[in-house]
């Protein structure tokens, strides 16, 4: 391919829709939009796609900004040793999980991974408080009461909790999320 | 358990490594919680993620398994030849480079084929690949498509829904405006220009019909400047005499070289056709979100769990919205948890109590029915006053005093359905119900009144013209001196009614939105500013809007066949004025009272449907056809839910019986 040095050349595109949910535009402005965050002299595309961009830059795009769960998603689906960058093939993850036509079980299996704020592999009442402090808003005054979160928590265990031993695994939790109508539509990022 | 593929090393990225242990636990769970770790192998589980894949993704494999968990060593290959297709490494839930080295034995183990298979595979990934690019461009054609992404992305998916929809009324409207055109409109024209061999046919009447159908067109000998503008509102004078109106539609028939084309019967049929075709797509589209509504509603199965795990929009990036889309997931829970507190409280009630409150109940929905009679009573004033004085010489008024006489009847209803509500949400706090109800109950009141108003508007008019104090009607069956052409007359009050409902909108939208959202900016220092002006874009009152305008564009087609093209014009400069004042002021909207965003302006769609040429039994029947259409859905769909639980019933029995054989076993 001529033109500048910061396309994509065909291949890569091609094996990216292969790898990913994305179509060949939204790859494309992935890539214009990662190259952006990158410094100025490494903005080309064999640097692009070998240089990580630190957590801090990631979570100034807009479409990040505002999202409560941002640090746990850049958490997830990073791949470096430290889990504190993101390389652009990491990035393309992150789209082609919220994107449109991912299926549900992806963005399901990626959910329970985000929401699992220490990494144990479940959703206990720890992670489900803090959960809904995050969905509730970041001030003193927007959280929920004592009596209003355990109320809150109880209910969902009982809703979702089959095997009852107090904490949600990744099948209950598919399970639940799959007879949940609004999910697939509020699990999507639009670049 | 083994892993998906015998020879790569472990699937989960950097071992020793928290993140490998969560990926482990992705393939290997059962490992810790045997007991549920099948889950994904329920037969309900199964169809359902099936189902939700053939219609999102553009794959169409069955069998969703995210790593072939429960493939033994011997099933291994087996399950990768069957699963060759390399679309369905996109499903497996690793990152890309992950992906790849997956890949790569994929395509190892494809030298191992058959040509056959080889060929097959290749000719199934292109055909894919083409549909992928097909649908790629029918996408570009859909009309706004990128602004309304856009909306979605910044604002949400329940304001994107509301403009969802009125791109959806725009297509309507045009839809009907081509049917009413190709059947009534395009033979006159074709006629009237020449442009084919045709001529037209004048039936001749008896007597006494030609007495009925003579309408004499005023025409007044000085013409002020201002005039014009009145007719262009009003829709009489020189707009009488175009196509605008029924009155205008004086041929019988059309004479072309084989037949003779009937005109009344076709503009009967076309009706009747954009009648049917209205109803049948807006059931067919709000099918959806009532059925989902109903199920979500009546059962509050599940209802924590959908708002805590799918309660956040991710796509918005707005700050502002993110705060309203926070206080509205809290005002949701709170009033959530305050329900249940409530329906507690409820079935603890003493009888005392309770009958106090019915008769409370009983007290209010008296005053509700009251305020209703008043509104009632007004509009028919109003109306019977704008008509008595339309017939005097209009020329000799002031400008103003011109306009408001016959704007009256729309300024009434304008102003009832402006304070109605604001009186119906302050009855409704003493009536003690659950904060659900309470705001449904609000919402369907709202709605019966703004569907009642019209009926009270054609109902006066209809009485009116065939009012008659002496002999004059027994010739027409109406009243033939003073309506000598009552279905022009009504398209009139029809027209004027969208005409002013539409200067409303942009009215309320520029010079109220606006004017709050520059104070805002500007003098934010004023804590009382703060407080009143910063506005939301309320979903459930943009959304009543809208349909009422397009139940007055239903009403009103008949009259006046243009009236849907005029509608069309109408909601896309509505479209366009709304995207920009969401634009500029930036905000979402808090509250989202009934439900969460996106089924919510489908609840109100069905009241639509109430909407027909005529009030009386056609509109009830047309609701209750289109209710029952919906009922019928949730109830196959119940139906079958009942099948897959049992389904799944059999399914755990089995391996109960399993389970216990092998401890008997051992």
């Amino acid at each position: 391919m001529g033109g500048s040095g910061s396309r994509l050349s065909k291949e890569l595109l091609a094996e990216y829709q292969d790898l990913t949910f994305l179509t060949k535009q939204e790859i494309v402005q992935a890539h214009r939009r990662f190259s952006e965050l990158l410094p100025r002299d490494k903005q080309n595309v064999e640097d692009s796609l070998r240089e990580r961009v630190s957590f801090e830059d990631i979570l100034s795009i807009p479409e990040l900004k505002a999202n409560p769960f941002k640090e746990r998603i850049c958490k997830v689906f990073s791949t470096a040793p430290s889990r504190d960058s993101l390389s652009f093939e990491d990035f393309l993850d992150l789209l082609s999980v919220f994107s449109d036509t991912a299926t549900p079980d992806i963005k399901s299996h990626y959910a329970f991974r985000i929401f699992d704020f220490d990494d144990d592999g479940t959703l206990d009442r720890e992670d489900l408080c803090r959960l809904v402090n995050c969905l509730t808003g970041e001030g003193e005054d927007t959280q929920l009461s004592a009596s209003e979160m355990k109320q809150l928590i109880d209910n969902i265990l009982e809703e979702s909790d089959i095997d009852r031993d107090g904490t949600i695994n990744l099948s209950e939790f598919q399970h639940v999320i799959s007879r949940s109508p609004d999910f697939v539509s509020s699990f999507k990022i639009v670049l | 358990m083994s892993e998906s593929s015998g020879s790569a090393p472990p699937l989960g990225g950097p071992s020793g490594h928290p993140g490998a242990l969560q990926e482990n636990l992705s393939v290997d769970s059962s490992c810790f919680s045997p007991a549920v770790n099948f889950l994904q192998e329920l037969p309900s589980y199964r169809s359902i993620a099936r189902r939700r894949t053939t219609l999102l993704s553009r794959d169409k494999q069955s069998g969703i398994l995210l790593k072939p968990a429960d493939s033994c060593g011997s099933h291994l290959e087996g399950e990768i030849t069957e699963n060759l297709n390399s679309q369905s490494i996109r499903k497996y839930a690793l990152n890309i480079s992950e992906k790849r080295r997956l890949r790569a034995i994929q395509e190892t183990q494809m030298k191992y084929l058959s040509e056959w298979d080889q060929w097959k595979r290749y000719s199934s990934k292109s055909w894919k690949r083409f549909v992928e690019k097909a649908h790629e461009m029918t996408r570009h054609l859909e009309l706004w498509r990128e602004d309304i992404r856009s909306i979605e992305g910044k604002f949400g998916t329940g304001i994107q829904s509301y403009f969802s929809f009125l791109r959806f009324l725009v297509l309507l409207n045009l839809v009907i405006f081509m049917i009413i055109f190709m059947l009534v409109l395009l033979p006159v024209l074709l006629t009237r220009y020449k442009i084919t061999n045709s001529t037209f046919v004048y039936i001749p009447l008896k007597d006494a019909d030609k007495q009925c159908t003579v309408y004499p067109v005023s025409s007044s000998g000085l013409i002020y400047f201002y005039s014009y503008i009145i007719d262009l509102l009003s829709g009489t004078g020189f707009l009488e005499e175009t196509s605008l109106f029924y009155g205008h539609y004086t041929i019988n028939g059309i004479k072309f070289q084989n037949f003779t084309y009937d005109l009344p019967l076709a503009y009967l049929i076309s009706t009747i056709a954009y009648l049917a075709l209205s109803l049948l797509w807006i059931v067919k589209r709000s099918v959806e979100g009532f059925k989902v509504n109903l199920i979500r509603s009546e059962e509050h199965f599940q209802s924590y769990c959908n708002k805590i795990f799918a309660g956040w929009d991710f796509c918005i990036s707005n700050r502002s919205m993110a705060d309203l889309k926070h206080s509205s997931l809290r005002y949701e829970l709170r009033a959530d948890l305050e329900e249940e507190r409530i329906r507690q409280k409820i079935a603890q009630r003493t009888s005392e109590e309770t009958i106090r409150i019915y008769s409370l109940r009983l007290f209010l929905n008296c005053i509700v029915l009251a305020v209703l009679a008043v509104c009632f009573y007004a509009i028919y004033l109003a109306t019977t006053f704008s008509q008595e004085h339309m017939k005097k010489e209009i020329d000799k008024m002031v400008f103003g005093e011109n306009l408001l006489v016959l704007y009256l009847p729309s300024i009434v209803i304008t102003l009832a359905n402006f304070i109605t509500p604001i009186v119906f949400a302050k009855i409704i706090h003493y009536e003690d119900y659950s904060p659900g109800f309470e705001i449904r109950l609000t919402i369907l009141r709202c709605v019966f009144m703004r569907l009642a108003t019209i009926c009270v508007l054609v109902f006066t008019l209809g009485s009116k013209i065939t009012s008659c104090d002496d002999t004059a009607c027994e010739l027409c069956g109406y009243n033939q001196k003073l309506y000598p052409c009552w279905e022009t007359q009504v398209g009139q009050e029809m027209y004027k009614l969208m005409i002013f409902d539409f200067i409303i909108i942009l009215a309320v939208t520029l010079f109220v939105d606006f004017p709050r959202k520059l104070l805002v900016t500007y003098c934010s220092s004023w804590k009382l500013i703060q407080c009143w002006g910063q506005q939301e874009f309320a979903i459930p009152d943009n959304v009543l809007g809208i349909v009422y305008g397009q139940t007055i564009c239903w009403i009103g087609a008949f009259f006046s066949p243009l009236l849907p093209a005029i509608a069309t014009v109408k909601f896309i400069i509505i479209f366009y004025v709304k995207e920009n004042s969401l634009a500029a002021s930036g905000n979402g909207s808090a509250n989202d009272e009934v439900s969460c965003g996106p089924s919510l302006p489908w609840t109100l769609v069905p009241a639509s449907l109430a909407a027909a040429p005529r009030p009386g039994t056609s509109l009830i029947m047309f609701y209750f056809i289109a209710l029952a259409g919906a009922h019928k859905r949730v109830v196959m769909q119940l139906r079958e839910q009942l099948s897959l639980e049992s389904r799944d019933k059999r399914y755990l029995i089995q391996k109960l019986t399993e389970a216990q054989q092998d401890l008997r076993d051992q």
